[in-house]
C-alpha cells in the first residue's frame, strides 16, 4: 500500500471550545490507483487532504507514504487546490510557475524546459508559456496548476476540489483530462470532491465520509469499465445506480450526522477561521 | 491621440500655475517678490557649473545613499517582523512608536553622535525613510497569500527560494508604496539636514541666498528642488510601473471581473 492513513484526527483548538473536524478516518490508497473522497459539505475533506499532504499535523494517528510517516511535505507529492487563482504564481509567467519546483529539484535547465514543455502540452497549452496565468481562463489556469504538478513528476498526486471554481464544461474536460493523465502517468491519485458524479466517472474507488466530525462511511468499488466517456458512461445504468447509492449514502449521513455535531458545518467553517 | 490628450491634461494645470506666477509677479518691486521672468532668467547661471558640482550633486549623493540605506533595512527588517509572529508582538509597538516621530527632530539629536558631516545627513535621511518601508514590507509580508505559502510547502520549496520567489515578490507591491512614501520624505530630510549644519548642498545654499538676500536666487532653488522631486517620482513611477506589471495587470483583470 502506498498511502495510508490510520486513525486520523484533527481537532481544531479555538480560544474558547474546540472543534473536532476529523474523528477517526482509516484508509488506504495502493499504488496507481485513483481513488475520490467524497462526503457532505463541511466534512473536513480539505483538512484531511491537508493532513495527507503533510501540511497540517494532525492531532493523532498517522499518515504512512511508503510506509513512512508524514511529519512535512514529503518528497514526490504534488497538491493541486482548489483556488487555481491563487495557488499559481501571479508574478510569474506560466512557464516559471510550472517551473519552480524543478529548480528546487536542481534539475540541469534544458531538462527542466523539456519537462515544461512536455507537462504543458499533455494538459493541452502548447503556446502559452510567456502569458501570465491571470490572463488566461479559470479552466485553463487549473491547466497550468495541473501541468506544474505533472512536471514534478509526483508519485501521489493530491486534488483538492480541483475543479469546484470553473463552469460545467471545462468541468468535463478536465476530467477527462485527469484520467487521461492518470493512465498515462501511472500516478496515484487521490481525488478530493463534494460532486458525487464527479467522484463516480473519475474513480476506481470511491471513500464515503460522514459529516464532521469525520468517520469513513463506506467504502465503493466502482466497477465501471476503465475506458470511459462523458456521453456514455453517464448515461449508462451502473453509473446512475452507484451515484444513486452513493447520493442516498451522503444524505443519510447528513441527517443522522455524529451526534453532538448538529451545526457540524458551521463548526468546520468556524475551524477554518481559527486556524488563519 | 490619447497619448496627447494625456500629456495635455497632465501639463495644463502647470502651465496655468506658472502663467499666473508669471503675470502676477510681471511688475513685481516686492523686494521678497521678485518677478517670475527674473527667476528663470537668473536661473541657469545659478545652478549649472561650479553649484551643479558643490552643491546639487552632493545633495542627491546623501539622498540616494540615505534612500538606499532605508530600502535595505526597511525590507531585510520588514521581512524578519512580518515573517515571525513573536517578533511582530514584540516590535510592533515600538516601531509605530518611532514613526510617529517627526523625523527632523531627529537632526540635533543625530548630529550628536554622527557630528555634522555627511554621515549625519545619510543618516538622518535613512532614519526617516526607513519607517514607510519598513511598516510596509511588514504588511505586504503578513499579507502573502495562504495557498501560495502552502503550495511553496508542498513542493518544498523553502529558504532562500521562498524568500526571494514568494515573500519579496508577493510583498512587493506593498514595499513599493512604501519606497514611495519614502522618496519624498527623503526629499524633504535631506534639504534639512541641510540646513541645520552644512558647508555645502541644496538646503545649504537655499539659506545662504536667503542671508545674503539673494532673493530671485533663494526662488531658484526652491524652484529646482520641486524639479527634483518631480524627476524622480517620474522615475519611480516609471521603474515601478515595470517591475510591477503583472501587479496591475492582475488588479485590471480583477476589477474587470
Amino acid at each position: 500500500m502506498l498511502l495510508e492513513v490510520r486513525g486520523l484526527r484533527k481537532v481544531y483548538q479555538g480560544k474558547e471550545r474546540q472543534v473536532e473536524a476529523i474523528r477517526d478516518l482509516t484508509f488506504g490508497v495502493d499504488a496507481g490507483d485513483l481513488v475520490c473522497l467524497v462526503g457532505p459539505s463541511g466534512c473536513g475533506k480539505t483538512t484531511l487532504l491537508k493532513c495527507v499532504a503533510g501540511l497540517l499535523n494532525p492531532t493523532s494517528g498517522d499518515v504512512l507514504l511508503d510506509g513512512r510517516r508524514v511529519s512535512g511535505p514529503p518528497p514526490g507529492m504534488a497538491v493541486v487546490f482548489q483556488e487555481y487563482g491563487r495557488s499559481l504564481f501571479p508574478w510569474m509567467s506560466v512557464r516559471d510557475n510550472v517551473e519552480l519546483p524543478l529548480r528546487q529539484k536542481k534539475l540541469p535547465r534544458a531538462r527542466r524546459r523539456s519537462m515544461v514543455d512536455d507537462a504543458l502540452s499533455s494538459v493541452g497549452l502548447g503556446d502559452t508559456h510567456d502569458a501570465y496565468p491571470w490572463q488566461l481562463s479559470g479552466g485553463m489556469q487549473q491547466r497550468v496548476a495541473i501541468a506544474r504538478a505533472v512536471a514534478y513528476q509526483p508519485n501521489v498526486l493530491l486534488m483538492d476540489e480541483p475543479f469546484a471554481a470553473v463552469d460545467a464544461q471545462t468541468r468535463a474536460d478536465l476530467e477527462d483530462l485527469i484520467r487521461d493523465l492518470w493512465h498515462k502517468l501511472g500516478v496515484t491519485i487521490l481525488f478530493v470532491t463534494h460532486d458525487i458524479d464527479e467522484a463516480v466517472y473519475l474513480g476506481q474507488r470511491v471513500i464515503v465520509l460522514s459529516s464532521s466530525p469525520t468517520v469513513v462511511r463506506e467504502d465503493v468499488d466502482i466497477d465501471l469499465p476503465d475506458a470511459r466517456d462523458q456521453l456514455h458512461t453517464r448515461a449508462g445504468n451502473r453509473f446512475t445506480e452507484l451515484r444513486t447509492h452513493i447520493y442516498a449514502q451522503i444524505q443519510a449521513a447528513k441527517r443522522e450526522s455524529t451526534p453532538g455535531s448538529t451545526d457540524a458545518a458551521r463548526d468546520t467553517h468556524l475551524a477554518k477561521q481559527v486556524l488563519q | 491621440m490619447r497619448i496627447v490628450l494625456r500629456i495635455v491634461l497632465a501639463v495644463a494645470l502647470p502651465a496655468v500655475l506658472f502663467t499666473v506666477w508669471w503675470l502676477a509677479t510681471a511688475g513685481s518691486t516686492n523686494f521678497y517678490l521678485p518677478p517670475l521672468r527674473e527667476i528663470l532668467r537668473i536661473f541657469p547661471d545659478v545652478w549649472t557649473g561650479e553649484r551643479l558640482r558643490t552643491d546639487v550633486l552632493p545633495s542627491l549623493l546623501r539622498l540616494a545613499g540615505g534612500y538606499t540605506l532605508a530600502v535595505v533595512a526597511g525590507i531585510a527588517l520588514g521581512v524578519l517582523v512580518g515573517g515571525n509572529r513573536t517578533v511582530r508582538a514584540v516590535l510592533e509597538p515600538v516601531l509605530e512608536f518611532f514613526r510617529a516621530i517627526p523625523p527632523p527632530v531627529l537632526v540635533p539629536v543625530i548630529m550628536l553622535f554622527a557630528g555634522i558631516g555627511d554621515t549625519m545627513k545619510v543618516v538622518v535621511i535613512a532614519a526617516g525613510c526607513v519607517w514607510p518601508i519598513l511598516l510596509n514590507t511588514v504588511e505586504g509580508v503578513r499579507a502573502v497569500d495562504s495557498v501560495l505559502a502552502d503550495t511553496c510547502r508542498s513542493y518544498r520549496i523553502t529558504g532562500p527560494a521562498r524568500l526571494r520567489h514568494l515573500v519579496l515578490r508577493g510583498a512587493s507591491p506593498q514595499i513599493a508604496a512604501g519606497m514611495r512614501q519614502a522618496l519624498s520624505i527623503g526629499i524633504i530630510l535631506m534639504v534639512i539636514s541641510e540646513m541645520f549644519a552644512a558647508s555645502n548642498g541644496l538646503g545649504f545654499a537655499i539659506v545662504q541666498f536667503q542671508r545674503g538676500f539673494a532673493i530671485p536666487d533663494m526662488w531658484s532653488g526652491i524652484l529646482l528642488l520641486g524639479l527634483i522631486g518631480l524627476v524622480l517620482s517620474l522615475l519611480f513611477r516609471l521603474v515601478e510601473s515595470r517591475a510591477l506589471a503583472w501587479y496591475h495587470g492582475l488588479r485590471r483583470v480583477q476589477r474587470g471581473s
